[in-house]
């Protein structure tokens, strides 16, 4: 098949697989098979990091994000977090429940003291105990509220992510309700971002009958805004080299180079995950990168007004 | 000495776009542009036409313009967020509803950005960055690396953008500057109920940027908004200054400055 090539237009977005796959939790729906020891990817050396945020500061980056796994497990993570803010906005991807107090202040002493913003996103998976607990094991909603909580004493507003797992006449009462149980547990201006559920790792088998042969070709990328794609504006490093996107980690064809300098080329789209930015935009970022907005219909294109 | 009002999103706001006209011919200014976003938010959209053009300001397009100049669904400013996208919708059929066909065709006419050469200096002016009409440019999210990539990739010495709603500007190596250039159209989430335009003032040697604050008449924008029958959200953060809608773009740091 002729899978479209997508080249990258500026690096906007760096990312670092920080903890590698390390995570304390293994969420039914991970995208990259995270969990407590596995070590498919490991930890990224503090050095590394800072090399990669200078090249790509000269490159003139637009924002930072550290990812995993979870990024908390990584024992020298505040000092690249304030490395980073010295360079570019900088966001944390994490579960949130190794944030104590000492830890929430840290990072709010951090952020105020930061010219950009920082910006902690912690992930849930349902509004009630039961719904997440059912994804990310038992006993994670109570821990993740908490940490939420801590953080939002500290002064910092928390994105809280959600992955969509309702229909959407369900999605305003569903939203609505995850706000008031944010509020009951003490974060009183939730922040809220949503996710589509994503067709790779454990949810590919989780959902069986997702389907497995929706690509991306050429035609329907005529007339498509490029930029959606994060491959177009994005890297990530892992300790295993440079790959196209967050996404792609488990895909050899997307490991792109030993380091950003030597990362820069081209990348078919040849996975289904792909289809994922085409649909709902850069998802990955904190703002979609959605050009066609709301209106937009699921091919990407841009609807009338009647 | 060349000197600039520089206006940023008018959001239907005919009041405060006569206050900031009448300020900006008080202090001298040789020309007046308008970094697009005519529409939006607030009552009546076809009063502002015949002020920008008996003012003779120069105006480029912004999204909210291109997508009623396209005749598209709604507004390109990408909320997922339901809430926000419920008031986008509102705030966006409204404007399309109201905006005349002449004023849609003008709105067609408008270029997406504009170059000056001002006292030697390279000026481009543009809605939201150089390289995208939507794309929002924070202050807390503009790294310096990122403004001078941008600098660097238009060939321009100072940059001029609107869009996110809040002013800020950044001083820049070798005297290169980015402007955002605030808005008209509403206060900007610090509880006060004024709005603002930029002074950009230039000579050979210096580049002055001033941000002024603009007085109208809120109480008779809310009553026009009100008749109109615009939401009761709409009209509170005309007379409080603070956002209640749309918040989901904001990053931490602006967002922590706000109310909600």
């Amino acid at each position: 098949m002729n899978f479209p090539e997508i080249v990258l237009s500026h690096l906007d977005n760096l990312w670092f697989q920080v903890s590698g796959t390390l995570c304390n939790i293994a969420c039914a729906h991970c995208f990259n098979n995270s969990g407590p020891n596995v070590r498919a990817f490991g930890f990224l050396d503090a050095d590394r990091v800072r090399s990669e945020i200078e090249y790509a500061s000269r490159a003139g980056v637009k924002e930072i994000f550290f990812t995993g796994g979870e990024p908390f497990l990584h024992p020298e993570l505040l000092d690249m977090l304030s490395f980073a803010l010295e360079h570019a906005p900088t966001t944390v991807l994490t579960n949130g429940m190794l944030i104590n107090d000492r830890l929430a202040e840290r990072l709010a002493q951090i952020e105020r003291s930061a010219r950009y913003s920082l910006e902690v996103r912690v992930s849930l998976d349902g509004y009630t105990e039961e719904m997440n607990d059912a994804i990310r094991g038992r006993g994670v909603f109570r821990q993740t509220l908490a940490a939420i909580a801590r953080l939002s004493r500290q002064g910092l507003l928390p994105l809280v992510t959600i992955v969509r797992t309702w229909s959407d006449d369900e999605e305003l009462a569903t939203l609505a309700a995850f706000a008031d149980t944010l509020r009951a547990a003490g974060y009183e201006r939730p922040r809220i971002k949503v996710l589509p559920s994503l067709p790779l790792g454990r949810e590919l088998e989780r959902k069986a009958g997702t389907p497995r042969d929706e690509l991306l070709s050429g035609e329907m990328l005529e007339g498509f805004d490029r930029d959606l794609l994060m491959c177009s504006n994005s890297r990530i490093v892992t300790d295993r080299g440079i790959w196209v996107c967050p996404l792609l980690v488990l895909m050899p064809d997307a490991r792109l180079g030993m380091d950003l300098a030597h990362a820069r080329t081209s990348y078919r789209l040849a996975h289904n995950a792909c289809v994922t930015c085409y649909r709902y935009g850069t998802i990955c970022g904190n703002v979609s990168a959605l050009i066609e907005g709301p209106g937009a219909q699921s091919d990407g294109s841009a609807v009338k007004q009647s | 000495m060349k000197r600039l009002a520089l206006f940023g999103g008018i959001y239907n706001n005919c009041r405060a776009l006569e206050a900031a006209l009448a300020d900006a011919r008080r202090r001298n200014a040789d020309d007046i542009y308008c970094l697009g976003d005519l529409g939006a938010f607030g009552p009546c959209p076809d009063r502002v036409y015949p002020l920008l053009r008996e003012h003779g300001v120069q105006c480029i397009q912004g999204n909210y313009d291109n997508s009623l100049a396209g005749g598209l669904a709604d507004c390109q400013c990408g909320y997922t967020d339901p809430r926000d996208n419920y008031f986008a919708r509102i705030s966006y059929s409204y404007t399309f509803k109201n905006t005349s066909e002449e004023n849609k065709a003008w709105l067609r006419t408008l270029p997406a950005t504009l170059r000056l050469e001002v006292e030697g200096r390279r000026v481009l002016l543009c809605h939201g960055s150089p390289r995208k009409m939507n794309e929002f440019l924070w202050e807390s999210t503009s790294p310096d690396c990122f403004l001078e990539y941008l600098l660097d990739q238009s060939n321009a010495d100072i940059v001029c953008a609107t869009h996110t709603g809040i002013k800020w500007h950044r001083t820049l190596p070798r005297n290169r500057h980015f402007i955002n250039v605030g808005v008209l159209g509403r206060p900007e989430n610090d509880g006060r109920t004024n709005v603002w335009y930029t002074l950009l003032s230039l000579d050979r040697a210096e580049v002055e940027v001033e941000f002024i604050p603009v007085e109208y008449d809120f109480h008779a924008l809310a009553s026009d908004m009100e008749l109109e029958g615009l939401p009761e959200e709409f009209i509170e953060t005309i007379m409080t200054g603070w956002w209640t809608t749309c918040l989901e773009v904001l990053p931490h740091k602006e967002r922590a400055r706000g109310k909600y």
